[in-house]
């Protein structure tokens, strides 16, 4: 390990940067239209499906855990979790299709959809 | 031997340090898993100056005890999927010879958010949470670049000096 880049190691980072920025592109360029509704799936089951147009709290009760989603002006926040790292409390609000909240530790997935039927067995499978 | 043991706790409580340091600085990004990695400077001096097998020793048990005393099951088996997967791909990388320890460290970063990620796809049983994929690449390539800049400086000042 004499010299610190070596011609690999540029070639290598060159294209690791040109694949990540492919990916990043491709994802701002397929980035969702504004959703409808958002559906809530709870260990592999859907929990529930509420539409973004109307402002709601929904309590998240899975029996072991108690979490909280809240729609509000067609975005969707956790603003309740009682896991004790609050990740998806933290994580932004949630408007656009396919957009998602996740809690793992109480297996929670909160996700964007259209609204067809179609769309939503294609997130859900 | 002695020396070995002394080192190896020391090395372990340096990997513990930089675990919990890394808790306190949050990247407000919005999604979680982005971490710097910090814990991955004292395994690559480790597998660069030392060993492969003390390393890995260290990063299972760094992962174990820091999830014990600051986590839960669940955050144990996110990272430890992490850190098998990117220590994997770091040894490869490294035995072939060819890339340099910046090329490997970045390696590592990637690919530790992809066996994060895929654990968590494991777990929950849903792939919206891919969604995530592309950011949680690119940060993982970015930390992975910063901790192998800053490891190769330690380990070309210092390195040839940690001896069992």
């Amino acid at each position: 390990m004499h010299k610190r880049l070596q011609k690999n190691d540029v070639l290598f980072l060159s294209a690791t940067a040109l694949l990540l920025a492919a990916v990043l592109a491709a994802m701002l360029l397929f980035r969702g239209k504004s959703g409808k509704q958002v559906v809530i799936t709870v260990d592999r089951e859907v929990f529930g499906t509420y539409p973004l147009s109307q402002d709601n709290v929904v309590r998240i009760d899975t029996g072991t855990s108690v979490n909280e989603l809240t729609i509000e002006n067609g975005t969707a926040k956790m603003t309740e979790a009682d896991c004790p790292d609050k990740l998806c409390m933290h994580q932004k609000a949630i408007s656009r299709e396919r957009e998602t909240i996740v809690c793992l530790p109480n297996k929670i997935v909160v996700t964007v959809t259209g609204g067809g039927d179609s769309s939503l067995d294609a997130i859900v499978n | 031997m002695k020396r070995k043991t002394a080192y190896m706790g020391l090395f372990l409580a340096l990997a513990l340090i930089c675990g919990y340091v890394e808790m306190l600085i949050p990247i407000p990004l919005g999604i979680p898993g982005v971490k710097l990695g910090l814990t991955n400077i004292v395994v690559l001096i480790m597998l660069y100056s030392i060993g492969v097998k003390e390393a890995f020793a260290i990063s299972v048990l760094r992962i174990l005890l820091s999830g014990f005393l600051f986590g839960n099951a669940f955050s144990i088996l996110y990272s430890l999927s992490g850190g098998i997967l990117s220590f994997a791909v770091m040894l490869l990388l490294k035995k072939s010879g060819r890339l340099g320890c910046i090329s490997v460290s970045t390696a590592g970063g990637i690919f530790h958010n992809i066996g994060q990620l895929g654990m968590a796809v494991l777990i929950v049983g849903n792939t919206a949470v891919l969604y995530y994929c592309p950011v949680l690449l690119v940060s993982g390539a970015l930390t992975g670049l910063l901790i192998g800049v800053l490891a190769q400086e330690i380990i070309l000042r210092i390195g040839d000096r940690i001896r069992f």
